[in-house]
């Protein structure tokens, strides 16, 4: 099976020891992902903002750098969703058939990673070592658009030192949003209040998600606030063992 | 050009290109909830309507009790005795308005949901008088009930007006709290017969 | 006699405002708690709910894919039935169609039945206009007229306001337009209830013209349905003896027995009960029973425009349930009133763009008013995939300004971005500035993440948007990319 690695281009730009946690984690597993340089953003930007004909190129981009494998795992429900939801919408509105067949080889083969964990390799128990208290967000494109249900948590239980305490709540956005935390700064800011709080009340000291834009949000309020919350992904809490040295992993 | 030939064209030209068929899955089937008489009788009472079970030869002492001093009117063919009950013979709105109650019976009874539906035949009466006064009385024979609502679609007669009612008057209007008594009947006592 | 949505700001400025009304986010933060709660509930005690959607989405579907046909027939069986059916191109010919029934029986007053097809078409602010006073009749409706107040839901207009608040406008208003509110009236709903149908009362006994819309109308048999609670609708469709019922052309279905899923699907979805209190159907006129004369509008008012709509013809499936405003942490926070329409939450960010275009400022800003997280097509019973259709009407936005001499600054970013994204060489390049941005950041800021990674504070310009209230990491000295190459994928 050649599996390959979707980064993202968040986690590319900004969260770059997300996409070092797969690699890690993976290999651990004993699978080799290969991490094609082609590769930049699933479009996904674009499209939510209503920029369909921009992102026909970033797409076309997308597929170039993608097709011919047999798995893409992602760390994030999001651009997974794009992948596997949007990616035909773009393909369609360019009108070149070549990109429509494209999208729908690549589409289908897009796993976020808890899915690809679960369901491709079969593992709940990835071997990990964590020992904090920890909350864990199901981010709305994995838990709906992607229906990725209880394996993000499954994975988490099996995780060795974990102390998992459910998030209230939980199911309801984080007001990230996209360009929606910008054009509706305000409304978005609302919404990740009430979730900063929900997260506070748990008593946990790691918030995790398997979206680093939300946790971009909604960690960024918690870090204003002082609260004494880090946020990490799920992919970076599944790659820990006791080999490392502390948290920053 | 009319509105009506106007709309249309519009609607026509909004569909040009569009294949009309589309793949109707069957609505699916409550599941077997046992008796429906027993299922009836907790759901209509869960509104907080009232229920009381009784025989066939029990009914006339039953109404009697329910309705105690309230004056009364009555469909012309409820073919029970109801002492004291004016019979509707086009009564207007502000005389209904001057009576405490009304006894009926019923076209169909829906457990899943504890819904009566009357469909204002002579044993049910005009509109009206099922809706002004404060206290409707209503009889329905356990063989009436049947199990969901499409059971009870199949069973009624679209071309007669259809009044469908899921326990006393209600709104939720203010802060989402249920209160019961609004401009319908604020009691709904349901006889349930065998 | 109540205000108006013209003239409303466009939606983050109005949602700027509601959210500083702590009142107002109180009455909402509870109110939708309450009903989404009663909503699961209910719905999952129905084990195949997902079947029953599937049924109610299909049953719409058929009517709406060969309307010109239904209606044809549904304006057949009306007529043989006894009513007289009038068609309405746009909200003007509806209201004039009500005013001319209404004048011919030589009354200054109707009563009305909540209907969102004659609050969409400013049908009472028309009547007022032609000397005609339409009373609300619905609890919540009654509330928000009294109170020269906007509805703000779709099935609990009054949704926004409090029983102290509630109070206080039956006990100022009442009294000017009818029966005044008992003096020792308290703020006990039930009590208020009661004041309400005491007020009512004798404007449903005198009443010669009622007004009404419909839930579904049957095509087949000439049947409009209406659902609903109190009522106040069985009054207005039995006691006078006119009826004018306002029909949206989609709310036609074909055939009497495809009423099934969707009369098990709306209370459940709506009123999170098991069925509503009361149904009423009626097809034409009954002799001796109820209004003898009865009409029907039959009004489009934009819905051929949603109709054409390949993505979003879907909305027109809606049957105002509201369970998708229910669910909507936009809507749980801003309320109705930021949408400025009678339409609002999730569905109103679709159905008005559908309906009228976004040429106006105030419609193009709807479809983003949304996070995007799905919670609305969880719960519509009639499967709109809601996301689906704000992302197509956000692009409708955007191409309606592809041919500005002055492009908006977010069309340049997003260019630029696509740009970048368009080829990986870029992308590094981009990296390598952030990198250097991180490094000065790194450097000179005195803000850290927990877990002590530095971070940006607050940031002028566009920025300002995201850190005025959160933390902003500082970008990586490495991106990605630059440590795969430098450590082979971590294998040097």
């Amino acid at each position: 099976m050649r599996v390959v690695l979707q980064v993202t281009c968040v986690n590319d730009a900004m969260f770059p020891d997300t996409g070092k946690a797969v690699v890690r984690l993976l290999r651990r597993l004993g699978v080799e992902v290969d991490f094609p340089r082609a590769q930049t953003c699933c479009g996904q930007p674009m499209v939510n903002t209503g920029y369909l004909d921009e992102a026909v190129p970033v797409v076309r981009t997308f597929v170039d750098a993608f097709a011919g494998y047999d798995a893409i795992v992602t760390p994030s429900g999001s651009c997974a969703g794009s992948a596997r939801h949007q990616h035909s919408i773009v393909a369609e509105r360019s009108g070149d058939p070549a990109l429509v067949a494209a999208v729908a080889e690549t589409g289908p083969r897009t796993h976020e990673l808890s899915e690809f964990l679960v369901d491709v390799l079969g593992v709940t128990d990835v071997g990990a070592y964590f020992p904090h208290r920890v909350t864990y967000h199901p981010t709305c494109h994995s838990l709906r658009m992607l229906g990725v249900g209880d394996r993000p948590r499954r994975l988490l239980e099996a995780v060795r030192g974990v102390e998992l305490v459910d998030l209230p709540h939980a199911s309801e956005c984080c007001g990230f949003g996209g360009t929606f935390a910008l054009k509706n700064a305000d409304t978005s800011i609302a919404m990740g209040a009430d979730k900063a709080r929900h997260v506070r009340d748990t008593g946990a000291e790691v918030l995790v998600a398997g979206d680093n834009s939300c946790l971009m949000h909604v960690g960024g309020m918690l870090s204003r606030q002082r609260a004494g919350v880090r946020v990490m992904h799920l992919a970076e809490v599944l790659a820990a063992t006791e080999d490392d040295e502390g948290m920053d992993a | 050009m009319s509105a009506r030939d106007e709309i249309l064209r519009r609607v026509r030209s909004a569909l040009d290109g569009v294949s009309p068929v589309v793949e109707v899955p069957p609505a699916p089937r409550a599941p077997d909830r046992g008796d429906l008489a027993d299922l009836f009788a907790e759901r209509v009472a869960d509104y907080r309507a009232v229920v009381t079970r009784c025989a066939a030869d029990e009914v006339e002492r039953v109404v009697r009790d329910v309705l105690g001093s309230a004056r009364a009117v009555v469909p012309p063919g409820l073919g029970l005795d109801v002492p004291g009950a004016l019979i509707d013979d086009g009564l207007t709105a502000a005389e209904l308005d001057d009576l405490d109650a009304v006894v009926t019976r019923a076209a169909v009874g829906i457990a899943e949901t504890g819904t009566i539906v009357l469909d204002h035949a002579d044993d049910q009466g005009r509109r009206a008088i099922t809706l002004v006064p404060d206290l409707h009385v209503c009889i329905v024979d356990a063989s009436q009930v049947v199990a969901d609502v499409p059971d009870a679609i199949a069973l009624l007669d679209p071309a007669r007006p259809l009044t469908w009612i899921s326990g006393p008057s209600a709104t939720s209007d203010i802060e989402l709290d249920r209160v019961e008594g609004v401009h319908g009947p604020r009691t709904l006592h349901v006889v349930l017969v065998g | 006699m109540s205000g108006t949505f013209v003239g409303m700001p466009a939606f983050p400025t109005a949602a700027r405002e509601a959210l500083g009304d702590t009142q107002l986010r109180r009455n909402l933060a509870h109110a939708t708690r309450v009903i989404r709660d009663k909503r699961a509930q209910v719905v999952a005690e129905v084990e195949d709910w997902e079947e029953l959607r599937l049924a109610g989405a299909a049953v719409k579907e058929v009517a709406l894919r060969d309307l010109a046909t239904h209606l044809e027939t549904l304006e057949a069986s009306l007529t043989r039935a006894g009513a007289t059916v009038h068609w309405a191109r746009d909200a003007e010919e509806a209201c004039a169609i009500v005013a001319s029934v209404t004048k011919a029986h030589g009354v200054d007053e109707v009563v009305k039945v909540k209907s969102m097809a004659t609050a969409e078409i400013g049908l009472n602010e028309a009547l007022e206009a032609e000397g005609i006073a339409a009373w609300e009749t619905d609890l919540a409706e009654l509330i928000v007229q009294l109170g020269d107040d906007l509805p703000s839901h779709i099935l609990v207009p009054a949704i926004h306001r409090n029983r102290a608040e509630i109070r206080e406008i039956f006990l100022r208003r009442m009294g000017d337009v009818g029966r005044p509110a008992p003096a020792d009236l308290t703020d006990e709903p039930a009590i208020l209830a009661a004041a309400a149908r005491t007020h009512l009362r004798e404007k449903f006994l005198r009443a010669k013209v009622a007004v009404s819309g419909a839930n579904f109308a049957v095509a087949e048999t000439g049947t409009l349905v209406v659902v609903e609670s109190e009522g106040n609708g069985r009054m207005c469709l039995t006691l006078p003896e006119v009826l004018v019922s306002v029909v949206g052309i989609e709310k036609v279905v074909a055939t009497w027995a495809d009423l099934d899923p969707l009369l098990r699907l709306l209370p459940r979805s709506s009123t999170g009960e098991r069925m509503n209190p009361y149904t009423s159907t009626w097809s034409g006129v009954t002799p001796g029973d109820g209004p003898q004369e009865v009409h029907v509008v039959l009004l489009d008012n934009g819905r051929t425009r949603a109709l054409a709509d390949d993505v979003g013809r879907q909305a027109l499936r809606c049957i105002r349930c509201s369970a998708c405003l229910n669910v909507c942490p936009v809507y749980e926070r801003v309320g109705g009133h930021a949408y400025g329409s009678v339409y609002p939450g999730p569905i109103g960010a679709i159905l008005n763009p559908l309906l009228h275009g976004v040429a106006d400022e105030q419609t193009a800003s709807l479809p983003y008013a949304s996070s995007l997280c799905g919670a609305c097509f969880d719960v519509c019973p009639v499967r709109i995939d809601i996301p689906s259709v704000l992302v197509d009407q956000r692009a409708a936005v955007v191409d309606q300004h592809r041919g500005d001499r002055l492009p908006k600054p977010e069309a340049l970013a997003m260019k630029a971005a696509a740009w970048a994204f368009s080829d990986a060489r870029r992308l590094a390049w981009a990296e390598r500035a952030s990198g250097l941005a991180g490094r000065v950041i790194g450097r000179f800021s005195r803000t850290s993440l927990p877990g002590g990674r530095a971070a940006a504070g607050r940031l002028p310009g566009p920025a300002a948007g995201w850190t005025g209230a959160r933390d902003l990491p500082a970008p990586p000295e490495e991106s990605f990319r630059a440590w795969w190459d430098r450590t082979d994928g971590g294998r040097r």
